[in-house]
Formats: C-alpha cells, structure tokens, sequence
C-alpha cells in the first residue's frame, strides 16, 4: 500500500509530531520503503490463524485491592518541567 | 585482576585475593583513560560506586556478603535508576533524572553488585549501530571505525573493552545477541516474561526483554541467577520457579540433538561469519552432539512482522513524552498543541520520529487489519516454526548476525540497516531465549554463534554455551587497547 | 410531522475500590493535587500496569445483575490520543471484547409501567484526571488524583424514547450499581457520568436518524434538559430543511443549551490494539459463581417481594426498593414491628418529610430503623394512639430519650384503656358543657354525628391525648345518645 504526503502528516498529527513539508517529503521516501517491505505479509495465507499479541499463552494476573503507593509528589515533581500549587502547567486547555 | 570474566572476578572476592574498592577503583580509571574514546557510558556513578563497594566490603569482612556482593557492573541507560540520570539515548530524557529503580535494578543492588553507571544506547533501543544515540555513536572496542552494533551497544563495548566484567543489556529484536556478536562478548535474551520489565524503559512491550552482557556463559548464569523471577509489578513476568541457573552449566552434552535452520544460512551471510559458525557446530560434534538440519519456513516474514508489531507499540508507548510531567519541553509553548508538537519533534531523534510515525499509520483507521491484525497473525505461525523445530531438536544454531560489525556511517539506509536484524528477531516475536557466543572472528571482527532453546530452557541454553567455551578460548580474546 | 425521539447512553460509574485500577494509589476523593497520583498513574517511563481484582469482581456483578453475557476472556486495548489530562497519551479500556456482554435493564417510568432497556455492553477502564482553569498566569493546572480510578461504562442500546426514559434509565443504573455496593453513585463528585446519543427521525421511520453525542451530562436533571433542548434544536433543524451533522456536543447548565465540540471529520482517530502490558483477563466459571453468590437481593426482586408477601401497593414497593438504604431501613422497621403497611406509611410519610426538611439521608436518620420499629410497635399494640406517637417520634429526633418506650413511661403518654376512667372522664366533659349538650341533644341525627367531634376533642384534651379516640367515640355516643 502506497503512503502518501497527507498520510505523513495525518500521521504526524495523530502522533502529535511537528513536522515541516521538507520534513513529510523525506518521511514519504522512508516510510514508502519500509512499507514495501512490511508489505510482503499480505501474501501470505493467514486465513483461520487466531492473532498472537503475547508470546506465552499467558493469563492476566489480579492484583488484591489495597492501596500500596504512599504520596511521593514531590519526589515526582522534582523532575516537571512546569509545576505550580502541586499541578502540573500546560498553557490554558480550551473545551 | 581486571580481566577476569565476572565469575572468576566473584570468586576472587569471595577468596579475598582482591577488594571491591580496588577492582571498582582500577575500573573507574580505565573508563576515564578509555572512554572519551569509545563512548560506551553516558553517565558514570564514581561516588555512589565506590561508597556501595566498601560496603560490599565491610559486608564481606562481616562474614555476610552473597556470592555476587562487591561485584561491578554497568546499566543500559533503558533502567530507571533512581537518583541516576535515564535518558534511553534520548534528548527527550536528558535531563530526566529517575524517581524509582527499575526491579532489575533493585534485585542486582539486592545482590549486593556495584553499578558504575549508565551506558549508552540507541535512542528507545531502536537501532542496530548505536549510531541513534542522542549522546553520540559508540566505538567497537575492535576497531575504533567499526559500529559496536545496537541497541546495546554501550554494554557490549564496555564489556568488550574491559571497563566492566559485566553490563545489563535489552533485546526487542537482537539488541543484547548483535551488539554481544560484533564486540566478541557472550550475551543472553532470556525468554520473554523470565525478567521483569518493570522500570525498563519501553520500546515495544510484548518483545522487549532483558538480560546479561558478559564474557561467558557462566558470567551470565551467575546474572540470571539475580535477575529473574516473577515481579507483581509486571502483569507480564512469569511464577515459573527460578532454578539455579549455574548448577546444570557442566552437563555432559552426550545425545544433544542440534537443528541448523537452513534459511539461517542463506544469501546475504557473509562467508567468514558461515565458516566460523560451521567450525562451532563441528566442536559441538567432537563434544557428542548430533547435528540435523530444520526448516523455519517463516523466517523471511520476521522482519516484515516486526516492523509492524514494534513500531506500532512503540508509538503508543511513546506518546507519554508530551513535555507535561517529565522530560523535554519545547520553549515558550504557544498552546497545547505547540507544547506537543515541538516538544515531541525536538525532543526525539530521526529513527524515533520514523517508527512513531509507521506505527501510527498501520494502527489508524483503514489500515489496522492490512498491517496489525496480519502482522499478528503471522507472528503465530513464527513462533510455531520453533515450536515445531523444537519437537525434532533441543537446541537450533546459527549465526547471531549475517555480517560482522560494519564501520560506522555505513549503513545509512533504514531499510538495509533492518536487515541487520534478520537471525535475532524472530526470535523476540516467538519469545523463546537465545545467546550470542563468540565463535572466531573475519579478520579482526568478532563473529557470535547465536543458540536457541525452546521457552524457558535457559539453563539448558547456558549448559550447551558453556560447553563450548570450556574448550575453546574465543571469548578470552581481548582487543589491544591504547 | 410527527416526530420521534431516540436516546441512548453511555453511562461512567466510578467504582468503589480502594485503590485504583492498575496500581496501589488511593481513590479517596478530595486530597490535595497529585498526592494521590504514584508512578504507574503519572505514566513514568518504565511503569507497567497490574489489575486490581475488586475492579473485575464489581464489573461481573453487575454484568450478573443485569443477567449479561459474560464472556470467558476480555481483552484491554489502548485507546490512543493526545489530553493532558490523560498521562499516557492513551486510556487503558476495553473495546473489542468487553468484561460484561448483552443484558437488560429495566426501567419504572412514570405511570407505573415498566419498559426494558438492553443494554449492548459493559467495559471496565481507567478515568483520567482533571484540568484546572484557575488562573495559573494563563495555564492550566493538571491535577492526576482521578487518573486511573476504575470505571465501568455501561452502553445502552437506543431503546429510549423520551427525555424521561431517559433520567428513568439512568435512577435505574443508579439503583442497581448502589445496591450492588459497586460505586457511591455520588453524581455530584462524579462518581457516575454519562453522555447521551440522541436523534430523531419520523414517526414510522425505521432508520436512525443521524445523532449528535451530547458529553458529560451529570445529572438527573441535566439529562433531561440536555435531551430536550437537543430534540427541539434537531426538530427545528430539519424542519426548516436543514440537516443534523453527526459531531459531539457540549451540554452547558447555565446556558440551558448544547453546544458543538467537534464534528465526525474533527473526531479522533483512536488507533485501538491490544495493550501489550496487560495479558487476556480469563473469568473461570467457579470465579463468577463466586461472585454471583455475593450479589444482593435486587431492587426487581426486592419490589416483587415486597408487593407479594408484605402485601404492599406496587407505589409503596417501589419507592421503598428504589434505594437500598430506605429499603434496608424499612426492612429493619418491619421486622421489629411486624407490620409492613405501618412501617411503609412512617418511613414514606413522617420519616421522610422530617428527613427532607432537614436535608439528611436516610442513612443520617437521628431516629434508627431499631427506634421507629420501637415506636410502631407501641401503635400496633395500642400502648399508644397516633398522635401520641407523633410527639414519640419528635422527641426520638430530637434525641432527646434513647427509645419509644423512654418516652412513653417518662411523659406518661399510655393510651388510657380502662373504661371506667375514661367513663368518669366522659362524665366531667358532659357535665362542664351543659349548652351543647343541648344542642346535641336538639340535632338531627346527621348534626349529631359532626358535633360528636367536639365532645371527643374536649375528653381527649382532659386525658392528655391518653385516651384511646375509637374508645372514646363508641363511649361518648352511647352516653350523649343515652340523654336524648
């Protein structure tokens, strides 16, 4: 499947990347390569394979319902860029 | 003293034929004289070093010290480490001084071991040269021109280069078997689930797994021995018991049954590293093993499938960069989206923003079940190629890499740099575990035997390693440094 | 045209756990900002969820509750995009297979009749955490305490067919996860959310028409009011030609309006996978039998119970078992009295009016279910009359005594049943009014009867409201009508 400039930077976007137009040209070459490549899985014949998203047939474990973690904001914070009163800045989200 | 593997060094400590403080004291002076060459550390610890050393110390004059107490070591820079700068190679974390240890972490410090710091990595452990560190490229021990391969490619060097006996490594798609290869270093991918993940920093969840870069099979039984184990903290980790990993080490091999893959021995192998690798097998024949060849008929979808599955959990993984609790955070941000943006684009280097971006399109709407649902598909029929394999046979050999280590700046196409990774990343998608050996060289570049086992047969791996280093002396090889 | 409406909602219930979904921080809610957000909430690199067992164990309760499907494995995806409130940049959730499957709600509406509801699915997942716009010199200030407590949200189907269905949906959801004892139901502090999907389309229509999602609608009474000013700004709409665009829509109470957030083009592409830290949840049979034995009666039930063996109306039983504390109260009344309709009247009646005026729950009650059972039982048993129990109950209220009982012995208010003394009683009342006594004795037979009630008034004021009234008006005729 081909990708194109507006695939790039719809990508970008999603990915929250700040990408120029230079930057999105170079990206299509690259990234075009590399799903030439990844395109060679659709030829192959999967049909009735269940998928594999771990590599042990594992179960989730549960965790008891007790609160284990202590307040370590500050110990937390130290490494913010930007707190104030506790919170964390970010400039003014808008709704 | 100095250049002992790890487990000579333990028992010399143990007999008192030397102390920590002195091995730490001599280590820390070969990376200052060494390492503004090599580049193998991006952050040494000498004062938190050498306090924990004479602790060890004092320990051991107590009569109290473990096996692995007063021991150094080095970390990727990919374990949180609190009070230790992380920066997984990154801008993004270059100022990002860890809040917490990493389990792998705590349990080595449990032991008793000495961390003389952080070594460098490809940026989030996304490369095959260590060129993508933000902290510059790393030099192979070997040749100074030379890559000293990736992601791990500071631990391997450090190791290689004898400024550590030990160093912790990851492996999401060949990160700890390609680098330990191209440096002439023994380094093991456990299986995955064996180590915590905990504090590791991520690049792709269900494949990254951690594990020892060290001289020899033995060295890194003694590191398993303290790393593994199931961890609460990761859904992930395995309750399987831990058995000795250094008990079974010398295990006559007598009926072992070898599978050599014969895709592992196709084009694009460089002769010198198929020589080598055929010279090991034949050891392994005089040793009583038999050899057979098998087929992994999926193995030139590895890649292809990773390239799927890895960048598009990378790319979630690392969407909680965004500049707002930790790391890097762009100037003056107009608005949110600005903050974001340019915080994300200055803080991640070229190979992150490519697999971010890869792994964004084949997730988006549209393109999911073409590339992700497939990808995971046919990660089940790789891993049923060794399930398979390992009904015939109880170990599959081949080479870890299909070249020795390449000079720097020589591969600057994606792609081809990819195909570095062709023997290794099967392996991560199948989850089983795998060592790289040293097993001779091309010219004065090492070559790594890499050995599989089947899930959980670590011990078995480490015994068949350390079969062939008893009587062979590749890993005792060391470049000349100055 | 005639037109009709078509609701369906997403409804978020903060589940009560200790600590939160995927790690050890508390869910207490109103500490300081960020105290309560550890590594795994703030998304640190390197940290890795583990899910809290109470979370799942809530999810199937209700999932049993309301008789759902229950899948043998669900699954946790992440749900990708950008907020700062939502640490990871992706929220941990269900999508393609969820904890609870397809089930039924029922719902009271109004007129006493009752409608299903089905519900499509329920999916645990983790709430993010909150942006503050106070003045932080042009910023936002993020506060991540929320971040990680678990919710469950429960997708309705597009069953509902009035802004009153509706709020009738969502009392019903309130019921249920309350009685289950799975969320506080604390709509104020968030604990339950919803957002709702409305269209219409004409009468006879099969299709949908197209909706608009009207988000974070946190009240009752905000459910109906968003629903209907949505209806009539989509009726309008169409019925000048226009067209409804399908976008997501921000209900604002002060205004009274809806208004657009973004549209379908603008909506987010959330990039769904399997979260690879978090392996398939597997539900063995003898886990949700388990759980299934820990479910409580249920407000359906609990009604059915009520009407058919305590004999109640079908108003009574479902007020009563609406609410799991009045219910639980009323049941603890009966059982020391022993009489439902008694206890039905007090608790609907002057409990709930006292409780009202003074702005208390039931479970703040001064008067204890033990208390009013005590009191009822002294009616049932005729130790005292009615309106002596009023002043009982005043003075329980007010704490004043620690039992009916107390009160009666203390302040002497024992219903007076010997007829000897209240036949001398009724003497003195006879003789002190002699005019109208006259007058009864010149009445009809009609007159007689109301003025019948003065002489009771006046026999009741002399006993000190002691007396038993019954008794008192079967005396007081027999001796008046004896001087006729």
């Amino acid at each position: 499947m081909a990708i194109e400039h507006a695939d790039v930077l719809r990508a970008a976007h999603l990915a929250r990347l700040g990408l120029d137009n230079a930057d999105a040209d170079r990206y299509v070459d690259d990234l075009t390569r590399i799903l030439n490549m990844v395109d060679r899985l659709r030829e192959v014949d999967t049909e009735g394979v269940a998928p594999l998203a771990h590599p042990l047939d594992a179960t989730q474990p549960l965790r008891a319902d007790e609160v284990t973690e202590p307040d370590r904001r500050d110990v937390y914070q130290r490494c913010a860029p930007a707190v104030s009163e506790g919170l964390y800045l970010v400039p003014r989200v808008v709704e | 003293m100095l250049d002992l593997t790890f487990a000579e060094m333990a028992r010399g400590l143990a007999a008192g034929e030397f102390k920590s403080v002195e091995l730490v004291r001599g280590l820390l002076a070969r990376i200052e004289r060494l390492d503004p060459e090599i580049n193998s550390f991006v952050t040494v610890t000498r004062d938190q070093a050498l306090e924990r050393a004479e602790a060890a110390d004092a320990q051991r004059a107590r009569g109290e010290a473990g096996v692995l107490a007063g021991m150094p070591l080095a970390l990727k820079d990919i374990f949180c480490t609190e009070g230790v700068r992380t920066t997984a190679g990154s801008k993004m974390l270059g100022n990002f001084v860890a809040p917490y240890s990493a389990t792998v972490v705590e349990k080595l410090a449990a032991t008793g071991t000495v961390s003389l710091g952080k070594t460098n990595m490809d940026e989030f452990a996304m490369g095959s040269s260590n060129e993508n560190s933000h902290f510059g490229p790393v030099k192979n021990p070997w040749d100074h021109s030379l890559v000293p391969g990736g992601s791990s490619g500071g631990s391997a060097a450090a190791v290689a280069a004898g400024l550590v006996p030990a160093a912790m490594g990851t492996d999401t798609g060949g990160s700890i078997r390609q680098p330990a290869a191209f440096c002439g270093i023994t380094g093991l991918k456990p299986t995955y689930g064996r180590v915590s993940r905990y504090g590791i920093i991520a690049y792709a969840s269900s494949l990254d797994q951690a594990g020892p870069m060290a001289r020899s099979a033995e060295d890194c039984a003694l590191l398993l021995n303290a790393i593994a184990g199931h961890d609460p903290r990761d859904s992930t980790s395995v309750s399987r018991v831990v058995p000795d990993y250094t008990r079974d080490l010398d295990a006559p091999l007598d009926g072992l049954k070898i599978g050599l893959p014969t895709e592992y021995f196709g084009d694009g192998l460089d002769p010198g590293v198929e020589a080598a690798v055929r010279d090991a097998v034949k050891v392994y024949e005089s040793l009583g093993a038999r050899v057979v060849e098998v087929s992994l008929p999926h193995t030139d979808l590895a890649i292809p499938t990773y390239y799927v599955i890895a960048p598009a959990e990378a790319s979630s993984n690392l969407s909680r960069y965004d500049g707002v609790r930790f790391g890097h955070r762009c100037a003056n941000p107009l608005d949110l989206e600005d903050l974001y943006k340019r915080s994300r684009a200055e803080g991640f280097g070229e190979e992150v923003k490519r697999r971010i971006l890869i792994g964004t399109h084949t997730l988006s709407e549209g393109f999911f079940d073409a590339y992700y649902r497939k990808a995971q598909q046919v990660r089940r029929l790789i891993r049923q190629d060794f399930l398979d394999a390992f009904d015939k046979v109880d170990v599959l050999m081949g080479p870890a890499a299909p070249t020795p280590a390449f000079a720097l700046g020589a591969q600057s196409d994606p792609v081809s740099m990819y195909l570095q990774d062709i023997y290794t990343i099967a392996i991560n998608l199948a989850g089983i575990p795998g060592i790289s050996v040293p097993a001779g060289f091309v010219g004065n570049r090492p070559v790594g035997l890499q050995i599989l086992a089947p899930h959980f047969a670590e011990a078995h791996l480490l015994n068949v390693a350390h079969a062939f280093q008893k009587v062979t002396d590749w890993h005792q090889r060391r470049p000349v440094q100055d | 045209m005639q037109w009709e409406t078509v609701i369906g909602l997403e409804v978020h219930v903060q589940l009560a756990t200790r600590s939160k979904i995927f790690s050890g921080a508390s869910t207490a809610f109103g500490a300081e900002p960020n105290t309560q957000a550890c590594a795994v909430d703030l998304g640190l690199p390197g940290v890795l969820p583990v899910l809290n067992e109470n979370a799942v164990a809530m999810a199937l309760r209700f999932g049993l509750a309301i008789d759902a499907e229950i899948p043998e494995v669900s699954v946790f995806e992440r749900k990708n995009y950008f907020y700062p409130d939502l640490p990871k940049g992706y929220q941990t959730s269900q999508m393609a297979q969820p904890i609870v499957g397809r089930g039924t709600v029922e719902i009271l509406l109004e007129d006493g009749s009752r409608k299903a509801i089905r519900i499509h699915h329920a999916h645990l997942e983790e709430d993010a955490g909150k942006s503050l716009h106070e003045d932080f010199i042009g910023m936002s200030g993020i506060d991540l305490n929320r971040a990680g407590t678990p919710l469950l949200e429960i997708v309705s189907e597009p069953d509902m067919r009035s802004a009153k269905e509706a709020s009738a949906y969502l009392r019903a959801i309130h019921t249920l996860v309350t009685y289950l004892g799975i969320s506080d139901g604390n709509m104020a502090e968030g604990s339950m959310r919803c957002d709702v999907n409305v269209s219409v389309r004409p009468k006879g229509q099969a299709a949908f028409g197209t909706r608009a999602e009207i988000k974070n609608v946190n009240s009752f009474r905000f459910v109906e009011r968003a629903i209907a000013f949505e209806v009539e700004r989509q009726i309008d709409l169409l019925e000048e030609g226009g067209k409804v665009v399908q976008e997501t829509r921000l209900f604002d109470p002060e205004a009274d309006e809806t208004r657009s957030m973004r549209t379908k083009e603008e909506a987010n592409d959330y990039r769904y996978f399997p979260c690879p830290d978090l392996l398939p949840l597997m539900l063995d049979s003898a886990y949700v039998d388990h759980q299934r034995s820990l479910l409580p009666e249920l407000p359906s039930a609990k009604r059915e119970r009520f009407i058919e063996q305590l004999g109640l109306s079908t108003y009574d039983a479902d007020i009563l078992a609406s609410d799991r504390d009045t219910a639980e109260y009323f049941e603890q009344v009966m059982a020391v009295c022993d009489d439902p309709k008694l206890a039905a009247n007090w608790v609907q009646g002057d409990l709930s009016a006292r409780l009202n005026r003074a702005g208390l729950s039931i479970g703040e009650s001064p008067v204890g279910a033990e208390q009013l059972g005590g009191l009822l039982k002294r009616i049932k048993d005729e130790t005292i009359n009615g309106k002596a129990a009023k002043q009982v109950f005043s003075d329980l209220w007010e704490r004043r005594f620690e039992n009916a009982d107390q009160v009666i012995e203390i302040k002497g208010l024992k219903q007076v049943t010997d007829s000897g003394a209240l036949a001398q009683v009724i003497d003195q009342v006879i003789e002190a009014n002699p005019v109208q006594v006259t007058q009864y004795r010149e009445a009809t037979e009609e007159k007689r009867g109301k003025m019948l009630g003065f002489f009771v008034g006046q026999v009741m004021k002399a006993s000190r409201g002691t007396a038993n009234p019954q008794q008192v008006n079967a005396l007081l005729k027999q001796k008046l009508d004896a001087l006729c």
